[in-house]
């Protein structure tokens, strides 16, 4: 138990220097834009008073040191600072949008991870089949087909040819569970499409290394049952690589919203993101790419986590 | 050349069918200017025209010739994601070579910098980049190139971890040998089965990623045609029923499944490994 508590710790503690390295890279980026922000911003036509009225406002007369100490314990209360764009509060806008993101990877979730294990699952059991090639020439399909193209494809057809579900995700707070559901259906029907194969492909890999071991063989050759093998033998070794492959495509999914986001308009943080870029809106970009990056990270840091304490060689050590 | 058509002849259909699929995209890329009935970014007739004899598929948001911007396109897209994969794997496997050569402190530092890279989301590093030096065409290149030489850094590194404890390297050593020469002349042709088929699917990787970029409008900008800005613009169509906006995105899909066929071939090819598992 020592051991396990001992591997956790140290987990965590490199998750969280990641953090902190990724929010300094984050942060000191753009000290390194060459030339002045607040005159890359302004432009050239703005007068040397405006140039320095603006960096006050933006603290840019400060040492990087203290500004980047100021910025990271603002984060870690909640405060983002403020718009370049629209001078709102950022945390304000960050705020709704980034449970609606979350809202469209849980759904997405909840549909591509339970298809994709069982899927998985058959594929390693009825490995070199017919059934088996058609996973893989899936995978292959999915992996290449950028995701727009599918989140258009299904546009054309649910959409325009049968009129079933709507074309923009336009959704707003006031909206019931189930009429905001309908609304993210098509968003979130291309995301499952664009992590099922992954995710199946995993489970496949995990599933087949498993059964080849030799104390599989040698459950097989004394007799037992098969599904005793498989629930007794096969099942709580599988669980580590099996969990981790759906927390870890969860992570994908967070990321993997923001092309999505911007084809069916839905008001998440990817779309935020893209035009905060677009207008070169630093902070704004600074903090969405933080929220991202810490929920990418802590995401496969759970997954790590999860798969040490499902491990059930490290529950009986010698 | 008669081994490689021998060689060629050996190969599997989806193989032979990548390989065709890359020659044509080259070929259209290559002749674009020959083979297009209208100039890049000229505007020959209304906005949203439908195929017709005069267009064959008919025009864009702009009035622009659809086939003409296709053949642009194929040029552009194509050639941008080559040279950025080019870059990358120049930068990531002199590194991930120096790193296995040198060992040491060398190989810590490189090591932990590609750590710090890999734990964050490619596109959003690339969108926070993008913001930083601007999307231009030259920016583009350079940020997607140097993300992606993490990847390409970690396996040159272990491929030639295991070249670099050989003799002949240890050999090269003792002779006298500066750090390029044993880099190049005996580490580097060991080391090249691995790098070739990852490059393939790298490009791969690298291709949907300016795609994806130029779709949000934050890769190669207007006018130069290219294939995930064309999706952008016309997009509108599609509600319409129209499927000629896809054909741009059809086009990303089916070069990246060519591209895979042919990778898939050359690791069973290289490696020898059979996939039964």
């Amino acid at each position: 138990m020592f051991q396990i508590i001992k591997m956790i710790v140290q987990r965590l503690g490199l998750g969280l220097l990641t953090l902190f390295v990724v929010s300094l890279i984050i942060f000191l980026g753009v000290e390194l834009l060459p030339g002045d922000l607040a005159e890359a911003i302004l432009g050239q036509s703005a007068t040397p008073e405006t140039v320095a009225a603006f960096r006050r406002e933006l603290k840019l007369d400060l040492p990087m040191h203290e500004r980047y100490i100021e910025w990271l314990l603002g984060i870690l209360q909640g405060d983002l600072g403020k718009s370049l764009a629209n001078g709102r509060e950022i945390s304000e806008l960050v705020g709704v949008r980034f449970s609606n993101t979350i809202f469209l990877a849980i759904v997405a979730a909840v549909i591509s991870v339970p298809i994709a294990v069982i899927l998985g699952v058959l594929a390693a059991l009825y490995r070199n089949s017919l059934y088996d090639r058609m996973v893989n020439v899936f995978t292959l399909t999915s992996i290449s087909f950028p995701e727009f193209f599918v989140a258009y494809i299904l546009i054309l057809f649910f959409a325009v040819e049968w009129n079933i579900f709507p074309s923009l995700s336009n959704v707003n707070p006031n909206m019931g569970f189930f009429e905001h559901v309908y609304r993210v259906a098509l968003p979130a029907l291309t995301l499952t499409l664009v992590v099922i194969a992954h995710m199946m492909r995993m489970t496949r890999a995990a599933i087949i290394n498993l059964l080849a071991s030799p104390y599989i063989e040698m459950a097989n050759l004394k007799g037992i049952s098969r599904s005793r093998i498989i629930v007794h033998h096969a099942l709580p070794n599988a669980l580590a690589p099996i969990i981790n492959v759906i927390v870890l495509n969860l992570a994908y999914l967070i990321v993997g919203v923001v092309v999505v986001e911007v084809v069916f308009v839905y008001p998440g943080l990817g779309q935020l993101l893209v035009d905060s870029v677009s207008k070169r809106d630093i902070p704004v970009v600074q903090a969405s790419c933080m929220i991202f990056a810490a929920t990418y990270i802590l995401l496969n840091l759970t997954a790590d986590v999860l798969s040490i304490v499902t491990n059930p060689r490290l529950l009986h050590p010698k | 050349m008669v081994e490689f058509w021998k060689l060629l002849k050996s190969a599997p259909f989806t193989a032979k069918l990548g390989l065709l699929i890359i020659v044509i995209n080259i070929f259209v890329g290559v002749l674009a200017p020959v083979i297009s009935p209208y100039g890049e970014t000229e505007i020959v007739g209304a906005e949203y025209e439908p195929p017709s004899e005069q267009f064959w598929l008919g025009t864009d948001n702009l009035g622009r010739d659809m086939f003409t911007r296709m053949n642009y396109g194929a040029r552009n897209t194509i050639g941008i994601a080559f040279i950025t994969t080019a870059l990358a794997f120049f930068i990531g496997s002199v590194m991930g070579l120096m790193a296995s050569t040198l060992g040491g402190w060398v190989d810590q530092l490189l090591s932990r910098i590609v750590d710090v890279i890999l734990s964050i989301p490619t596109l959003i590093f690339a969108l926070l980049l993008l913001t930083i030096v601007g999307t231009t065409i030259p920016g583009v290149i350079g940020v997607i190139a140097i993300l992606y030489s993490a990847p390409v850094f970690r396996l040159a590194r272990a491929v030639s971890m295991n070249v670099v404890v050989l003799d002949f390297v240890e050999v090269a050593r003792l002779r006298g040998e500066g750090l390029w020469w044993i880099i190049i002349r005996e580490v580097l042709p060991n080391s090249m089965p691995p790098l070739v088929a990852e490059f393939g699917l790298r490009f791969c990787f690298v291709f949907l990623l300016i795609s994806a970029l130029s779709f949000l409008g934050l890769g190669i900008q207007p006018p130069t045609a290219d294939w995930g800005s064309m999706v952008r613009d016309n997009a509108t169509l599609i509600t319409y029923g129209e499927f000629t906006p896809l054909l741009p995105a059809a086009a990303i899909a089916v070069l990246t499944v060519g591209v895979n066929f042919v990778v898939d071939w050359f690791l069973y090819k290289t490696s020898g490994l059979r996939d039964d598992h």
